[in-house]
């Protein structure tokens, strides 16, 4: 074993009661760190995950402006004219697929999906409610916009004159899975459609105003035949979006917004949790820092003759100072490995005690290993930089001094 | 006559700065030979510690040299210092200063592990052996806290001949202890030193302890005053016998 290994691990076992308290007190800090930040985690997911549920990451949708030559990039390999439509829903795509497949290779991009959407009303007898008609390609959108794991209940398929409808939307116009419904567009075109499955997209507003048909029908209806009204994109990671978003509004010259463009007070909120978070960390950081410093600078000072006798040994000086560089660093990875346990320990506590009516958890919380190693890397090396001070004390210490007076 | 050891040379040694510069040493000059066992005795407060610390290259002097081996040390960094006195030198005082979270054995061999930078069992063999010559063998796996004073001081003893260092630096090894362990050790250093020819240098308050030494340095107010060898030609008077 190193020398100076045998002498920190001998030190922290002989200074056995302080060596727990200081233990504990990283123990406590990474712990609360863990589990805050645990919480945090799972609270920004879920707000991400209801607000993204049923929205794309970019939506791509042509300019105001009038027909134009657009082009894919900047050497011109492919162009297209865009057919203007002077009707109220004026600007749409047309050939989308060369776009489509364009935007699919952007570095970031997971799926993209083409949208035909417009307003419409939809019948059932004497009710009628005013929706928003879209036309999806149900297997792209389903990658964008993860549907098919929401189908409240019928099947996930859309063909020929089938929808889907949300499930207020069914409740309002009392409809279920197999009933017959009549979609009257704005363009006052109609047609008859049969409900194939009920979804519930966690928003009440979306589950109310959705109504997805095949794309042909939805393009029959709004009468835009061969183009669509926009693209929609799904990225990783989230908050890289806008930055997707840009350039892939300078690549093809079509308007593309992000989510975070869109909602940018739920940008907001995620920002200044994540500030939170970070301020909190801090202060624990600091407070680990000072705690582990003044044990080692206590310590320092009750060995200074027993240091002084390992220096007329012939220990060097820089030996001496790895030995406390060495305690810093495994009192706070021992610390901090305590208080990762503590912390996951603490989160499942707490998902336990708050549940909801139905016995789902309130609080969902994410623990990922990622938020167990920074706090462990962070804690170990603030150990090490909290025993610099000490260390360098105890390696500077003058041997006659320190063996003459202790 | 045997080789020199180590050699002071005109060592000056001053504390404190303007006014309050106090010269606790005035220009000692002296030679340790090998094999020999001196005693450097004096009143207190007369420098024999301070005297001790510069020749143990723990403490530097404020003008003049330290030679071991011939070698001037004036101009070593304190990584060469700490190389030399780490092989060459060992250090008893006067109380054990043993590390009392290691073991018997540990302590014996701390100065083998911190010139290897390493804690190797290979060592423990030599270790057991110097225990076994202090008498302390079935003492070797107590922790150093458990120790008597007498056991303690033995085991410091061992410690400083752990590197087989020429020259062995005791500052009143046996001030704390009483008459009997006193005698024991006292007789571990004639021992060591007749038989494996080890070199000592003992700071002694006991005058009966210095007479039974081959040398007798005396110091008063930071000089030398009397450097006598038994059976040679004094620098003062006295004569020294056996008791
Ligand atoms: N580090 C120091 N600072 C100031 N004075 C010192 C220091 N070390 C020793 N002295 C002084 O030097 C003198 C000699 O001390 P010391 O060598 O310990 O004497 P001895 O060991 O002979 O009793 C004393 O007056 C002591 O106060
Ligand atoms: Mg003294």
């Amino acid at each position: 074993m190193p020398f100076e290994w045998f002498v920190a691990l001998r030190y922290l076992r002989e200074g056995r009661s302080q060596t727990v308290l200081i233990v504990s007190a990283v123990a406590i800090g990474v712990g609360v760190l863990v589990f805050l930040t645990a919480l945090m985690n799972g609270l920004q997911e879920n707000l991400l995950a209801k607000t993204l549920g049923s929205q794309a990451h970019i939506v791509v949708h042509p300019p105001d402006a009038q027909v134009r030559a657009l082009h894919l990039d900047e050497s011109n390999e492919v162009s297209f004219t865009r057919s203007e439509k002077p009707s109220q829903h004026a600007q749409s795509i047309g050939q989308y697929a060369q776009l489509l497949a364009a935007i699919t290779a952007q570095p970031g991009v997971l799926a993209a999906t083409p949208i035909v959407s417009g307003s419409a009303f939809v019948t059932r007898g004497a009710i009628q409610k005013s929706v928003t008609l879209r036309g999806i390609d149900l297997a792209s959108f389903d990658r964008v916009v993860a549907i098919s794991d929401k189908l409240h209940a019928g099947r996930f398929a859309i063909t020929g004159t089938e929808i889907l409808i949300g499930r207020e939307l069914g409740q309002d116009l009392g409809v279920g899975v197999g009933d017959r419904v009549r979609v009257v567009s704005a363009e006052n075109r109609s047609e008859s459609f049969t409900v194939a499955g009920i979804f519930d997209l966690g928003s009440k507003d979306v589950n109310q105003r959705w109504v997805l048909t095949p794309l042909r029908a939805a393009q029959t209806l709004l009468d835009l035949a061969g183009a669509v009204s926009s693209l929609e994109v799904k990225v990783t990671p989230v908050f890289q979006a806008e930055e997707i978003a840009q350039r892939i509004a300078r690549r093809t010259a079509l308007v593309a917004d992000s989510w975070m463009h869109t909602n940018p007070q739920l940008l907001l909120a995620l920002q200044s949790q994540a500030s939170s978070t970070n301020v909190m960390q801090f202060f624990v950081t600091i407070t680990v820092a000072l705690g582990i410093a003044s044990v080692l600078i206590v310590s320092v000072v009750q060995k200074s003759r027993e240091i002084g006798i390992l220096r007329a040994v012939g220990t060097q000086a820089n030996r001496v100072l790895r030995v406390f560089l060495i305690e810093g660093a495994l009192v706070g990875f021992a610390g901090s490995i305590v208080g990762s346990g503590l912390g996951v320990g603490l989160a499942k506590l707490f998902v336990s005690l708050q549940r909801n009516a139905d016995g789902s958890s309130m609080f969902p919380i994410a623990i990922t290993w990622q938020i167990l190693i920074a706090p462990i890397a962070l804690a170990t090396g603030v150990g090490i930089a909290a025993a610099v001070v000490p260390a360098r004390r105890a390696a500077r210490l003058d041997p006659a001094e320190a063996i003459r007076n202790g | 006559m045997a080789e020199p050891v180590l050699e002071v040379r005109h060592v000056v040694r001053e504390f404190g700065e303007g006014d309050a510069r106090t010269r606790v040493l005035h220009g000692i000059s002296l030679t340790v030979r090998s094999g020999e066992l001196s005693a450097l005795v004096g009143p207190s407060g007369s420098g024999k510690s301070t005297l001790l610390n510069i020749m143990g290259l723990l403490d530097r002097p404020s003008s003049g040299a330290v030679l071991i081996g011939g070698r001037d040390t004036t101009q070593l960094d304190d990584r060469a210092l700490t190389e030399l006195r780490g092989r060459t030198l060992g250090f008893v005082f006067q109380f054990h200063h043993l590390m009392p979270a290691f073991s018997a054995l540990e302590n014996v061999l701390m100065p083998a592990y911190a010139d290897r930078g390493r804690v190797d069992s290979k060592l423990d063999a030599r270790g057991l052996q110097l225990l076994a010559s202090v008498g302390l063998t079935e003492r070797a796996h107590h922790s150093a806290r458990d120790l008597s004073g007498g056991e303690a001081q033995r085991v410091a003893l061992a410690r400083a001949l752990a590197n087989e260092p020429a020259l062995v630096l005791a500052d009143e090894p046996t001030g704390n202890l009483d008459t009997h362990s006193a005698e024991a050790v006292f007789g571990l250093l004639r021992r060591f030193c007749k038989e494996r020819g080890t070199t000592f240098l003992l700071v002694t308050h006991d005058s009966r302890l210095a007479a039974r030494c081959d040398r007798i340095v005396t110091l008063v107010d930071g000089r030398v005053v009397s450097d006598a060898r038994r059976g040679a030609a004094d620098t003062a008077p006295g004569t020294f016998s056996e008791t």
